[in-house]
């Protein structure tokens, strides 16, 4: 098995034994068959590739094809103790929308996306007059499927314009865990764990 | 015709128990036909229920009687395929109304000592589950691992994990839906009255008179055969050829290759399949409904279901298109039930189920096969 994704496992890491857990953009649902197999937690899942979705269903896996942005709203509240949304959030069509369905789904929720104020991302745009091409963020302008992108400060701001609560926070960079201080610098990924305010 | 699908032999068991059905009426000495494959374990616990279509019946992987042709899913089931034989034990029974050696229409009312014709009660997708239940209780088998079924066969499946969710593991549903919308029911109601209108129907009590309603019953497949397909796929594979032939006839005969290809379905089908049969099938399925019991609301008949459920469409399929499977997905959420769902690409519309797919019996092979 390959290892984690390092803001899957930080957040597998999290997730207490025996959860209900929806992953919103769980691609090849890596983080479910980890939570299942190794939290028993009753990880489902829900994907818009169709590819993905097929390879993660022949494991065994509860994925349903779909689109965060329309079908969030199909799933009851409080149907699950705690959402997921792993690096898509810059991908969805109304970012806020989404965050609103998943604390209205389950009480908590973890958040992790692209920092887009890493130094490099700065210096790229600063240097060069580019949209950036990095680690992180491989992909041109014109193909990347990420369309609102955000910084760590971004994301702290609007956890407070919703008066939502911020249960915890890390930061990675080169895949490692790296301080709170100068985040919004130094970070490549930050992942927050979200609780209704 | 209908006389030789009556007198072809089936392994069949006669319910030890009279079937109640849901028009009210009761059933004494019901068959169910059926074919199983592979070796039931001692724990009893590896038994597959695979649900037939409309016009299918119970040689899923075995080759048909009567048409000599393989097995629907000969290369899904059996040793070492998707469903694999070496270690399911797999059970595919011909539904209640049809004609493969279960009780329907053709059958000799032991009443009157002439077969039931149009005197066979309507039955319902539920009333072939509970047949099929009592074969499986029959077989002494408590829980099923599975039960699997595309088209009428996913409804099926569904409705019995709607209404035995303590006896099945989990419940996969192809290119279905949980009611039939008013398009199918038109649909088949073109096709029956195709058979009513052909003279040779004489009312259902066809049997006796060395003429049957070989016409309508092919148009009515012919009718049907259109929407199993879908548009890119004919075009794809007739286009605006014609059947060998360089120009038009300015007549009526087939000029065309989708005309040949029609008529060849529909006059190959009327000598495998009741007529009378096919009234009651499609009647069945016009009558489905999962969610009429709840005021519509789907959510209410999987409250609580203990079931893993599967579904799949297929993006060309317009009479089962992904809404239906999408719509059972939502009422699975409602429900807080498990479900997995994927709409795979093929060109080949509703009929994609039965045709050569790895992405399919890769989802199949893996959704049956995982570790609860």
């Amino acid at each position: 098995m390959t290892p984690l994704r390092s803001d899957l496992a930080l957040i597998a890491r999290e997730v207490p034994a025996g959860a209900r857990v929806l992953d919103v953009g769980c691609g090849d649902g890596a983080l479910l068959a980890a939570l299942r197999d190794g939290r028993g937690a009753d990880a489902r899942g829900l994907e818009i590739d169709a590819a993905n979705v097929a390879a993660a269903m022949a494991q065994g896996l509860a994925v349903v094809q779909g689109d965060a942005d329309r079908d969030l709203a199909d799933y009851p509240s409080d149907s699950f103790d705690i959402a997921i949304l792993s690096q898509t959030l810059q991908t969805t069509y109304r970012p806020d929308r989404v965050i609103g369905e998943l604390l209205r789904i389950a009480p908590r929720a973890f958040v992790s996306f692209p920092n887009f104020a890493h130094w490099r991302v700065r210096w790229s745009l600063m240097w060069n007059g580019r949209m950036p091409v990095t680690r992180e963020l491989p992909v041109s302008w014109y193909e990347t499927p990420n369309i609102h992108h955000l910084t760590v400060r971004d994301f702290k701001g609007f956890v407070a314009e919703r008066h939502l609560a911020i249960d915890g926070a890390w930061y990675l960079a080169g895949g490692q865990a790296i301080g709170a201080a100068g985040a919004n610098w130094r970070a490549e990924q930050a992942v927050f764990a979200l609780r209704r305010g | 015709m209908a006389t030789t699908i009556r007198e072809l032999a089936h392994h069949a068991l006669t319910l030890p128990q009279a079937l109640p059905l849901d028009c009210g009426t009761v059933l004494d000495d019901v068959v169910v036909a059926y074919e199983a494959y592979g070796t039931l374990s001692p724990a009893r616990d590896n038994a597959i229920l695979l649900c037939h279509a409309l016009t299918m019946d119970q040689y899923v992987a075995s080759s048909h009687p009567m048409t000599g042709k393989p097995g629907w899913w000969e290369r899904v089931v059996g040793p070492g395929l998707t469903i694999d034989t070496d270690r399911y034990f797999v059970i595919c029974a011909n539904v209640l109304g049809s004609c493969m050696g279960s009780t329907g229409p053709a059958s000799i009312d032991a009443a009157t000592g002439a077969p039931y014709a149009m005197r066979f009660p309507v039955v319902t997708i539920a009333d072939m589950v509970r047949a099929q239940m009592a074969l499986v209780d029959a077989l002494g088998i408590e829980q099923l691992h599975a039960v699997v079924g595309g088209s009428m066969g996913g409804m099926q499946a569904l409705s019995l994990a709607a209404h035995y969710p303590e006896r099945v593991g989990r419940a996969l549903i192809i290119a279905s839906a949980a009611r039939h919308s008013a398009q199918n029911i038109a649909f088949h109601e073109v096709g029956r009255q195709a058979i009513m209108a052909d003279p040779d129907w004489q009312g259902g009590d066809y049997y006796a008179s060395g003429r049957v309603p070989t016409k309508g019953l092919s148009v009515a497949r012919m009718a049907a055969h259109i929407t199993y397909l879908s548009e890119a796929g004919l075009t794809a594979k007739f286009g605006r050829r014609l059947q060998d032939r360089d120009v038009k006839t300015f007549g009526f005969d087939a000029d065309f290759q989708i005309e040949s290809y029609l008529r060849h379905q529909g006059i190959s089908f009327v000598d495998r399949f009741d007529a009378n049969s096919y009234l009651y099938i499609t009647r069945a399925m016009d009558y489905f409904d999962l969610a009429e019991p709840y005021e519509g609301r789907l959510a209410e008949a999987f409250r609580g279901s203990p079931v893993r459920f599967g579904l799949i469409s297929f993006d060309s399929d317009w009479l089962y298109p992904t809404a239906e499977s999408r719509r059972i997905v939502q009422a699975l959420h409602a429900a807080g039930a498990e479900a997995s769902f994927v709409e795979l690409s093929s060109p080949f519309g509703h009929d994609a189920f039965l045709l050569d797919s790895p992405e399919l019996w890769q989802l199949i092979g893996g959704f049956i096969g995982a570790i609860r």
